[in-house]
């Protein structure tokens, strides 16, 4: 039976906006992760037969949730026939006297459970960044593996993987404990933050695609903001809204990397730079004072300034002290001193950056050596910038800052030793 | 369900303790034994004697070698293990972050396999 374009239609809207809750409601009632899935999709088959003769009940999505539910115990009826152990899940199943659940509470606690889940730290890390987008984005493992630079197989090989672990391990489908809250909350932002970063590095190449992975890690932040109101999720989903809110004026029309001093600010957008800004600022009250806050707060200091001469580095300065309290790693030190030299001069950022070029950490850090090029050619120290910059030339992968680096030093070559300070 | 919880730890630590540092160490274990006997937790648990006391057996086209030692050297040696019994891995984790080696050492938390409970399909 064909139904008419408008239930289609109707269909593949409800799909998109209730697939992903229908799923993580059933992932709890049946316990299984790939009985919930058969048990969804076999729901959404069976609404494009129902609907057309009874219409699009009332509430779709506890239609789907306890049709879904019938289904699969069908499903194990008709293996139970086979075997004793599956006749013990079906019995388990009927036993089951949850209700399914009709308030917004109850599917809000199941689709943070299922995030809890994917980002359980006894997974590994890149199979917690695949089974979240798969399982709570519901993206596919195409367009994963398109994002993540893999194939769809392997990709789906560590879904499989994840999956077999969950079973096996028994790791549970359940909200951590209050002790255990922040660490369990913080190993979901840092899989929501890599999925930003992967999409928000790429300035070249698969753009569109990447910027898919920059909105849905926004859009997956938001949903955890809305279900845990906690000021480190404030803090992040503020930091990208800044980052991303300058996304037109990072690289050029020809995709060549453009500097932030140098970016078209008229082109940011105002209203969400003034909706991260808002964030950061609650977070910051939050009492939870975390990384992702301050770094936001960074990013909203430049945001906010006019031009780029009128950002306020001693505020910069300032917080990247806190950062450095909150998380003492090379990279924010380098980017504290960098800081450091916009409010007192190259001098000064030079001599906090000479020393780590040859720490173990930053030896081989392209932006370390690029940005004491910058420093040194700001001095007027020609041999020096020469130096610096080939050697980020040759420490660096990445094609936009290859022809950036090889810029800079033909630049070099042709304005001479002349201080620009 | 059961879980293994391997304790991993620097052996050479415990040559440097002195006899009342080594007493308290003993004595945590004792106390995190009770601990988990009375929750109903704990099902078997061991110390083993160092790495220098192991024997490693194989056996290859019909002849055993034995070697000294243990079957990997590593900078940390397996140096005991607790057999519990869990609702699941969060409750597992519960149980095992309270091993005192979790502090010096690691624990390695693994499954055991319930034949009973296989799935057929």
């Amino acid at each position: 039976m064909h139904a008419p374009a408008t239930l289609r239609d109707q269909i593949d809207a409800i799909y998109r906006a209730e697939s992903r809750r229908v799923l993580a409601t059933l992932i709890r009632l049946l316990r299984d992760f790939e009985r919930a899935e058969d048990a969804m999709q076999e729901a959404f088959v069976a609404a494009v037969e129902a609907w057309a003769s009874t219409g699009v009940p009332a509430n779709p999505r506890s239609w789907l949730v306890s049709t879904g539910r019938f289904k699969a115990i069908d499903a194990a009826r008709r293996r139970s026939a086979f075997d004793a152990a599956t006749a013990r899940i079906t019995d388990a199943l009927y036993a089951a006297h949850e209700p399914i659940p009709d308030d917004d509470e109850a599917i809000a606690d199941d689709r943070l459970r299922l995030i809890f889940l994917c980002c359980h730290p006894a997974l590994p890390l890149d199979a917690q960044v695949a089974l979240t987008l798969r399982e709570v984005c519901g993206l596919t493992t195409e367009a994963i593996a398109v994002a993540f630079l893999g194939t769809p197989s392997t990709i789906a090989q560590r879904i499989v993987r994840a999956k077999q672990k969950i079973r096996q391990a028994r790791i549970p489908y359940e909200l951590p404990e209050f002790g255990a809250l922040h660490a369990r909350l913080d190993a979901i932002l840092r899989v929501i933050y890599l999925v930003f970063n992967e999409g928000y590095r790429a300035s070249a190449g698969d753009t569109l695609v990447r910027r898919d992975l920059t909105a849905e890690a926004i859009r997956l932040c938001r949903l955890v903001a809305a279900l845990l109101p906690d000021p480190e999720v404030h803090g992040l989903l503020g930091l990208m809204l800044l980052h991303d809110a300058r996304r037109d004026t990072r690289s050029s029309a020809e995709g060549e990397l453009v500097l932030l001093e140098d970016q078209d600010r008229s082109r940011w957008h105002r209203a969400q730079i003034a909706e991260g800004a808002a964030l950061v600022q609650r977070a910051l009250r939050g009492g939870r004072v975390g990384a992702y806050a301050v770094q936001g707060a960074i990013a909203a200091v430049h945001a906010e300034a006019p031009t780029a001469d009128a950002t306020d580095w001693r505020e910069i300065v300032g917080l990247y002290d806190v950062l450095l309290r909150l998380d003492p790693s090379p990279v924010v030190a380098l980017n504290r001193a960098v800081a450091v030299a916009m409010r007192d001069g190259p001098a000064a950022g030079l001599a906090l950056i000479t020393p780590m070029l040859t720490s173990p950490a930053l030896a081989t850090y392209a932006l370390a050596h690029s940005a004491a090029g910058e420093l040194t050619r700001r001095l007027g120290d020609v041999a020096s910038a020469r130096a610096h910059y080939e050697r980020a030339l040759a420490l660096t992968t990445q094609g936009a800052e290859q022809r950036f680096l090889a810029a800079r030093l033909a630049a070099l070559r042709h304005s001479g030793a002349t201080p620009d300070a | 369900m059961k879980y293994l919880c391997l304790i991993y730890d620097n052996e050479a630590v415990w040559t440097t303790m002195s006899p009342a540092e080594a007493e308290a160490d003993m004595q945590q274990y004792f106390t995190f034994t009770d601990d988990i006997r009375r929750t109903g937790h704990y099902v078997a648990g061991e110390a083993l004697q160092p790495v220098a006391t192991a024997t490693t057996l194989r056996e290859r086209h019909g002849q055993l070698s034995m070697t000294d030692g243990p079957f990997a050297e590593t900078k940390e040696q397996l140096g005991g293990f607790y057999l519990i019994e869990a609702r699941d891995l969060n409750d597992a984790v519960q149980v095992a972050r309270r091993i005192p080696a979790v502090r010096t050492g690691s624990i390695e938390v693994r499954p055991i396999v319930d034949f009973g409970a296989m799935p057929q399909d």
